[in-house]
């Protein structure tokens, strides 16, 4: 992780080329909302959404601002009665698959979901080949 | 003249690394029972090779304790006000510096390897050193021709840089050299799986030279991961401890793979089975490592540019995977047909459990790849995808809950052939734990079904991992099964806490005026008052937080955000209260318009088992280590006594007879 | 031999993953995250003025009136003040440029247009990024041409330079 926080580092590091802004965070980027099942379901979404500007943060764990302002626009719709896949689906309009953590079955997306089909397949066989037949076990293979 | 030193020590630690492998390769034109004349100069090589890259790496810290700033490296990691403590762990909070720690740590192992051991025959013995010379050499050229930490300025700079403000702490001194040293202590596990290949000589007693390797680096891997998970918990400022990054998944697949050859090399060595699968989880392991170090410098994945990025050196890396792991696979391809089948067993056995776990693992270990690797590929037709939590969460359930029932019944189950009915009040007794908890956790209330099912597995692994003392007289038990027992209950403790802080986590955010109080859970947080504080290279702003539970005696905890001026940045310094069930975690923030300040507040219950339960399996390692040491030297001593006897005997005996 | 060949596998499979591993080292890493609303209409949006020198912005600014560029920046920015130059020699070639200025003050906005030159016709202030989400943009400053339908046509990410004139001014074009 030491690579992990050096990466998030360069990340921080860019800031200071684009500036700080001295303006206040918007109303709900640091403020939950006020009903604990809504807040809930912004929390969880927001963990599944990633912060655009920070590269390798949700947006719930991340004090970039952009952050912030994605943050308030969850919380704010979420309070507006949308439903959070609705909000994931509104910003993948935006900022295509990249901004969702939650990856979604579609044409570039399908083998994240067949492997693991065929990883349970391959397990399936290689642990009736295995076990199945009582043989002895000098090979095996890696799935 | 430190910078010129640890340079030529480098240099001619790459000459040795040559002559080791050479030399070693020439152990294979022996025949059986000789010695070549030429392959004597591979263990010397290896051992020199040792001293000569920690002297490199000596030499490199030292620069940077004194901040020599006409080498490039500190002039542009370090300066000359930080703490001592930082300068010297700043020595691998960079590029080159922490790859001449890889590589110091690679030369030691082999060092460490030459020097001692002594049990493998000579054939061997040869082939696994040239292997590991071969290895150090190509990370060696990669240090020298490509990221040379000794580099000099032209002219000395005046001051240094700084080094980043998020890696001035404890955490630095601790995390990378435990996590290196588990990385790399892999390469002699493949060093030794490819001799044993080339050589023939897949076999317990093979497995019992290479167990305390990989039992050693699953220890450093294990703590490494554990420390650095913590570290990122409480220095980051949100209070997550891990996140699906990229590059913590690069140190997570070296340990998947790691424990599966843990368990694979018991069998190995307890009941000659398993022999090509221990081999191929030895060579996967430090290519994983390998490939964790591709990813991480090559700047190939997002998010992973945590050094400064070079295609130069990615290409570098990368042309080194390719010999190594590709040509591992290709002569593991080529001859692990050759290798003979093992001894055979039933499904319902220990080795037939530890088969299922080690598929379940190499299938964790697939998916945490995969779901690594596919922005890689779908970046080259250029569509951006992010694989996150909520793709490797329940992904790796699929095979890791199949996986922990497993692992509750395995080492109660006998070797070779057992059959269940003998355990059916304890499979009865795991089932009823595993229901039993779901059911009363769910009457509480709503929860994901991960932590639900987390939570259950918890407990009956908690009192299944005790489950092999039954009826043994404890002082009897031998110490590895002692550590067995330590490990698996920490994996029931670390689960327990990773479920608890999914299910049962608080979270308070506020804007909060001084004065003010606050509420979450059982404790009231009131912000008492707002100070500038002042640190070596730093200044902040410091929260006096007076926490008080269900209106007791309140503890105050001073949260900061500081500002670092070289290099500048801001950091949050989260304040933690422990308590034994649990962890209240808080952060200050900015303040507003209308004088109110940001405060974020977590309490966390049970979240501290997490690392306690990393800790605990880490000990158990430890345990497992000295316990197998201690019985060998036990067998040594006692083959040398009954070698002595049996030499006295005959000479008793032969005194007698006339020599012929 | 046949079975035998599951040996090979995971070559195959590293092999899989050298090729596409190297073939991502040839490739310029683009770090920038494209907005995937080219080609739809803008957003609806009404954003107050930035400041009391220019009326605010909203899409209906857009509508009906030849291509325009809509320029996302910040005084806090200090790449908007490398792009200012080029801005007005666009400004001088008579494109329009609807400005958004981001998490910004009116005064700080007054400042850096008396400094750097006030190439826009409408600035809004956008002190939560709405309008930055709601167009796909991930940072300051960027540029979108958008067209007389009000339909988002081309995106430019980063500062203009000096070569990237001719471009956007092609673009523009394309988009009448």
């Amino acid at each position: 992780m030491i690579r992990w926080l050096a990466a998030f580092f360069i990340a921080i590091l860019a800031l200071p080329v684009a500036a700080q802004d001295t303006m206040p965070p918007a109303p709900y980027a640091y403020s939950q909302l006020d009903n604990p099942q809504l807040e809930a379901e912004a929390a969880a979404l927001m963990h599944t959404l990633r912060c655009i500007k920070c590269q390798s943060q949700s947006i719930a764990d991340s004090d970039a601002p952009m952050a912030g302002d994605m943050r308030h626009q969850v919380r704010s719709r979420i309070l507006a009665g949308e439903s959070p896949d609705e909000i994931r689906r509104w910003l993948i309009a935006r900022y295509g698959d990249y901004v969702s953590y939650e990856p979604e079955v579609s044409a570039t997306t399908w083998p994240l979901f067949a492997v693991p089909v065929l990883i349970v397949l391959v397990v399936a066989g290689v642990l009736l080949r295995r076990l199945g037949q009582r043989r002895g076990s000098s090979e095996g293979q890696s799935s | 003249m430190t910078a010129e030193i640890g340079l030529a020590a480098l240099w001619l630690a790459a000459a040795l690394a040559v002559l080791q492998m050479v030399s070693g390769a020439f152990a294979l034109r022996a025949a059986e029972g000789e010695v070549n004349a030429l392959a004597i100069y591979a263990r010397p090589a290896a051992v020199v090779q040792a001293f000569l890259a920690v002297l490199a790496f000596i030499m490199l810290l030292y620069a940077f304790a004194t901040t020599d700033l006409s080498i490039k490296l500190v002039a542009s990691n370090s300066h000359s006000m930080k703490p001592m403590l930082y300068k010297l762990t700043g020595t691998w909070g960079n590029h080159e510096g922490s790859m001449l720690l890889w590589v110091g740590v690679l030369a030691l192992s082999g060092g460490l390897l030459a020097g001692f051991e002594k049990r493998l025959p000579e054939r061997t013995m040869g082939a696994t050193l040239a292997v590991q010379g071969f290895v150090a050499l190509g990370f060696y050229a990669f240090l020298l021709l490509s990221s040379n930490p000794f580099e000099r300025l032209p002219v000395p700079a005046a001051e240094g840089i700084g080094l980043n403000p998020l890696l001035q702490d404890i955490g630095l001194a601790i995390h990378p050299p435990t996590l290196y040293a588990g990385y790399v202590g892999l390469s002699v596990a493949f060093s030794l799986a490819m001799g044993a290949l080339l050589t023939n000589q897949v076999n317990p007693a093979f497995a019992r030279v290479l167990r305390p390797w990989v039992l050693g680096a699953w220890v450093l891997l294990t703590f490494g991961i554990t420390a650095g998970s913590y570290w990122a918990y409480y220095e980051l400022g949100w209070g997550g401890w891990w996140f699906w990054d990229p590059v913590e998944n690069a140190s997570l697949m070296p340990w998947l793979a790691a424990t599966a050859l843990m368990h694979s090399v018991s069998v190995l060595a307890a009941r000659d089975a398993l022999r090509t699968w221990t081999i191929m989880l030895g060579v996967l392991a430090f290519s994983m490592s390998m490939l964790g170090t591709f990813l991480v410098r090559s700047g190939v994945l997002t998010s992973v540019h945590a050094f400064a990025v070079d295609p130069e050196r990615g290409a570098f890396i990368l042309g080194l995977l390719l010999l190594y792991i590709g040509g591992a696979f290709t002569i593991f391809a080529l001859r692990a047909g050759a290798v003979a089948e093992g001894k055979r067993f039933a499904v319902a056995s220990r080795e037939g459990a530890l088969v299922f776990n080690n598929v379940m693992l190499s299938a964790i270990l697939a998916i945490v790849l995969l779901g690594t690797l596919y922005p890689l590929l779908t970046e080259a037709f250029d569509v951006r995808v992010s694989v996150g939590p909520p793709y490797f969460n329940p992904a790796s359930a699929i095979f890791a809950v199949p996986m922990f029932l497993v692992m509750a019944v395995g080492p109660l189950l006998r070797w070779k052939s057992d059959k269940p009915a003998r355990l059916q009040i304890e499979l009865g007794l795991i089932a009823a734990l595993v229901i039993g908890t779901i059911v009363l956790v769910s009457f509480f209330g709503q929860f994901p079904l991960l932590p639900l099912l987390g939570l259950g597995l918890a407990a009956a692994l908690a009192v299944a991992a005790f489950m092999p003392l039954r009826g043994r007289k404890l002082w009897r038990v031998p110490v590895a099964t002692w550590g067995m027992v330590l490990a698996h209950f920490g994996v029931a403790v670390s689960l327990f806490g990773m479920a608890c802080e999914g299910a049962f986590s608080q979270e308070r955010l506020a804007a909060v005026a001084p004065g003010g109080t606050e509420q979450i859970g059982d404790f009231s947080v009131t912000l008492q008052s707002v100070t500038p504080v002042a640190g070596p290279n730093w200044t902040a702003i410091e929260a006096r937080l007076a926490i008080s539970e269900s209106g007791g005696e309140p503890v105050i905890l001073y949260p900061q955000a500081r500002s670092f001026w070289s290099p500048p940045m801001s950091t949050s310094e989260s304040a933690l209260l422990t308590r034994w069930d649990g962890q209240l975690y808080a952060v200050i923030g900015n303040q507003a318009e209308d004088g109110r300040w940001q405060i974020r507040v977590w309490w966390k219950p049970f979240v501290t088992f997490i690392w306690y339960g990393g800790l605990l399996i880490a000990l158990g390692g430890v345990l497992a280590i000295a316990g197998r040491v201690k019985v060998d030297v036990k067998r040594r001593t006692a083959s040398t006594k009954g070698a002595e006897r049996r030499a006295d005997l005959e000479a008793l005996g032969a005194s007698p007879a006339p020599a012929e | 031999m046949r079975s035998r060949l599951y040996l090979w596998v995971p070559l195959a499979l590293f092999a899989f993953f050298a090729g596409v591993a190297a073939y991502m080292l040839t490739q310029e890493k683009d770090e920038f995250v494209q907005s995937a609303m080219i080609g739809q209409p803008l957003p609806d949006f009404t954003l107050e003025p930035a400041y009391d020198g220019l009326p605010g912005a909203a899409k209906t600014d857009f509508v009906g009136r030849g291509p325009r560029l809509l320029n996302i920046w910040a005084s806090w920015c200090l790449p908007c003040i490398a792009e200012a130059p080029q801005l007005e020699a666009l400004q001088a070639r008579g494109v329009e440029i609807i400005g958004i200025a981001i998490r910004d003050r009116p005064g700080d906005v007054a400042n850096f247009l008396a400094r750097h030159g006030n190439p826009y016709t409408r600035i809004g202030s956008d002190p939560i990024s709405e309008v930055q989400l709601a167009v796909g943009s991930s940072g300051v400053p960027e540029t979108f041409v958008i067209d007389a339908k009000g339909v988002i046509r081309y995106q430019h990410i980063g500062d203009i330079r000096e070569g990237d004139v001719p471009k956007l001014l092609a673009e523009l074009e394309k988009a009448r």
